[in-house]
């Protein structure tokens, strides 16, 4: 900032009630979560926001009762904070948050559900399969999994159905491996989804609205070090580079965008959301979407803010303030 | 812009999927057994806060405010040779080296040690800190088998042997004798002197490591390694688990030489050891019964030990094992086979309950089988209801395990078999 760049006189969210930034919950993400959540808190702060930090606990229905005006901006993630069950409760309690509705959160967290959905559209998706553990003890899981191993052929993935952060995702490359990676997916809830394992660039596309219509940011292109993008090169400051804007021809990089678009829109999502892509062959293929994208140092959400030349803070509060006149 | 800076040995810092998991283990919903932190609750702090009031407004003060030896004070290492003399060791107070916590210890004595691709010799399983410690220098970890009467000699003898015929150097033997973290086992007297036999025939300096030493929970506590070796032993000792692990006082005791290295080494990290926390736990070693202290202490953590060792049978399920620790903090256990513990981490904390995967006390990925359970923290009631609930995830993991035929509850496994790589393991 130089001499002549003085501050406004008035901070530009100062007229804005108080932001409840809510992050922590009792997840095995809560520390990336807390992370997300002190950084948007600070971005706010320095536009002169007024912000209470939050954890998810039993002071929390409270502490918003208390407050004269609050608005929330949920950073939880794990199941309470994606699966839509916070902001269900956001919703009952009347509170205005940033991000998708509890109803939109429900589908795009379940895999097995928000993948069908995107493939109806004519996007390309994994072939995947979704199966309950109990059909495994009825039906014997040894000719189950191996008429998994015929159909979807090796190498496949295997996840739980509803996580976060690649915890219980395992890439299985024969039918030995593939019990233990059952195991793995079903310690994470009930249902587990296996899908065709799709090579490529992987990708990530955030979208944002910031009250002008949902536009696309510049694909950030993920290349762990280790070759898997797991839970420890997620989080983990240079194991994992990030390339902005990914490497990849332009009209790859507009499908990829488009595709990003059409998932938020399909699934009825709201001011934020980050489409993960593997692109195979020049086409993209979708993984997944998040309603509640990592926002720390290391997350791609700001990697792709920055790519656009945008502000983290001055994003987040157009997000909050569109909430507020929700 | 950083990355490409970093010199190499800051590649060998990593962090791990399980420190991540600390931020919701030490919520109060999660009953952790995960920590090793001591529970001090039970200090006198109005002792504690007269005394430091006194101390400053003394004729001390000023000198407790002040930058300080390079070594350590005078009068603390004076107190720590009394210390030691609980555990047998006759020592002079000139060579005792001040240093914060035995772990800034640990960390000058690699540092004057080892080169890159050095050896040191530690038990399966050890210490998760020595081990970050040995590695942030690119030193290279051996692990020697260890059963339940502690290192096993004739494996120690066999690994300088072949490393040394491999033409690696091996630098010195890292061990904690007394109610190890983290398998909770402790060194027979005998097994004491067949090391120190083995470490004088092949020449190998022994770093003895000993926080836990005076928190033995069914008397009968044993000698120190230092106190029947003076010239090849160096020997790691801890005010964190007998006064406050937040006073960051710990030291070295080691011979002449090794002790002139270390002081330059210390003058070079921290120019002298906190001046401050040595005056403080000078004090609290003059005014306070601080060998009755301990005696509280130890009853303590006798209690919930106790606790831990009355739930397991309890609630874990058949293939599962543990020591039994007759002090320090740690039951080491092993899991029916099939079972990871790393990958069980997340299920338990949905569980409302943490624990240490037994990897992070390998140097070589083997632990996958184990966990470190703490019960120094929690309460007797809160250690049950942990337990309890490990009790649940380990059954609903087990029975997945049967589901889909991955191999589950295999014989008993002692510790002395843990070396032996199983299928799952490899």
């Amino acid at each position: 900032m130089t001499a002549t760049d003085s501050l406004p006189t008035t901070p530009a969210g100062s007229d804005l009630g108080t932001i409840v930034v809510l992050a922590g919950g009792l997840s095995h993400e809560r520390d990336v979560s807390l992370r997300s959540g002190r950084r948007v808190s600070q971005a706010l702060r320095d536009r002169g926001c007024t912000v209470v930090e939050s954890d998810v606990n039993s002071d929390l229905v409270a502490l918003l009762r208390q407050l004269d005006d609050p608005i929330v901006f949920p950073l939880v993630h794990g199941a309470t904070g994606e699966d839509g069950s916070l902001r269900e409760v956001l919703g009952l309690l009347g509170v205005p948050y940033v991000g998708s509705t509890a109803s939109a959160s429900r589908i795009a967290f379940d895999k097995s559900i928000a993948t069908p959905v995107i493939a109806g559209l004519g996007l390309a998706t994994p072939i995947q399969m979704a199966l309950p553990d109990e059909v495994f003890r009825e039906l014997g899981a040894r000719t189950l999994m191996d008429a998994m191993g015929e159909s979807i052929g090796f190498p496949m993935m295997v996840k739980p159905s509803r996580s976060g952060s690649a915890l219980g995702c395992t890439r299985v490359d024969d039918a030995e491996q593939l019990p233990s990676a059952m195991v793995g997916a079903y310690a994470y809830g009930d249902v587990a989804v296996v899908e065709s394992f799709i090579i490529g660039t992987e990708v990530a596309v955030t979208v944002v609205d910031r009250g002008n219509g949902p536009i696309a940011l510049p694909a950030v292109e993920i290349r762990p070090d280790s070759g898997d993008y797991d839970y420890s090169s997620r989080y983990s400051a240079g194991t994992t580079r990030f390339l902005t804007p990914a490497e990849v021809p332009d009209e790859v990089a507009a499908a990829c965008a488009d595709m990003a678009l059409r998932v938020h829109d399909r699934l009825g999502l709201r001011d934020i959301s980050r489409t993960d892509i593997i692109i195979r062959d020049g086409v993209p293929v979708f993984l997944e979407t998040n309603v509640a994208p990592g926002m720390t140092e290391t997350s791609l959400v700001p990697l792709a803010l920055e790519a656009a030349g945008l502000e983290l803070g001055e994003v987040c509060e157009d997000l909050v303030r569109q909430a507020y006149l929700r | 812009m950083y990355h490409d800076r970093y010199a190499a040995r800051a590649f060998s810092m990593k962090e791990s999927a399980v420190r991540a998991l600390f931020a919701v283990a030490n919520r109060p919903e999660v009953v952790s057994l995960a920590g090793g932190m001591p529970n001090i609750a039970d200090l006198p702090l109005d002792i504690v806060g007269d005394a430091v009031r006194d101390m400053i407004q003394s004729a001390a003060g000023p000198r407790a405010l002040q930058y300080g030896s390079g070594q350590g004070e005078q009068m603390l290492r004076e107190q720590i040779c009394e210390v030691m003399a609980e555990e047998g060791i006759r020592a002079h107070p000139d060579d005792v080296t001040v240093t914060v916590g035995s772990q800034q210890g640990l960390d000058l004595l690699t540092k004057i040690f080892c080169d890159p691709g050095d050896v040191i010799l530690a038990e399966a399983p050890s210490y998760v800190g020595a081990l970050s410690t040995f590695s942030s220098y690119q030193a290279e970890v051996v692990h020697v088998e260890m059963d339940d009467h502690g290192l096993v000699p004739e494996r120690l003898r066999e690994a300088v042997v072949t490393l040394a015929a491999q033409g690696k150097r091996v630098k010195f033997l890292y061990t904690i004798p007394n109610y190890s973290n983290p398998s909770g086992i402790t060194q027979t007297l005998e097994r004491r002197k067949a090391i120190l036999e083995v470490a004088k025939e092949t020449g190998l300096l022994i770093v003895e490591d000993n926080p836990y030493g005076l928190l033995d929970l069914e008397g009968g506590r044993l000698p120190a390694i230092r106190s029947m070796e003076h010239e090849q032993v160096i020997y790691l000792g801890s005010f964190s688990k007998t006064f406050s692990p937040g006073i960051r006082v710990g030291w070295v005791l080691a011979p002449h030489a090794v002790r002139e290295k270390l002081v330059l080494a210390q003058e070079a990290a921290t120019l002298s050891p906190p001046t401050f926390s040595q005056y403080v736990v000078s004090t609290y070693l003059r005014v306070h019964d601080w060998r009755q202290q301990i005696t509280v202490f130890r009853d303590m953590y006798r209690e919930r030990r106790d606790a831990m060792l009355a739930a397991l049978p309890d609630y874990m399920p058949v293939g599962t094992t543990w020591t039994h620790p007759l002090g320090g903090f740690f039951v080491w256990l092993t899991l029916p086979e099939g079972i990871d513990s790393q990958a069980m981490l997340p299920r338990a904390v949905t569980n409302r309950v943490a624990y240490t995967p037994g990897t992070a006390f390998y140097a070589d990925g083997l632990g996958a089988r184990n966990i470190r359970l703490s019960y120094c923290y929690p309460t007797p009631e809160r250690i049950r209801e942990g337990v309890r609930r490990l009790g649940e995830v380990l059954n609903r993991e087990s029975q997945l395990n049967r589901t889909f035929g991955v191999r589950h509850a295999g014989p008993h496994f002692g510790l002395a078999e843990l070396n032996t790589p199983q299928p799952n393991q490899e």
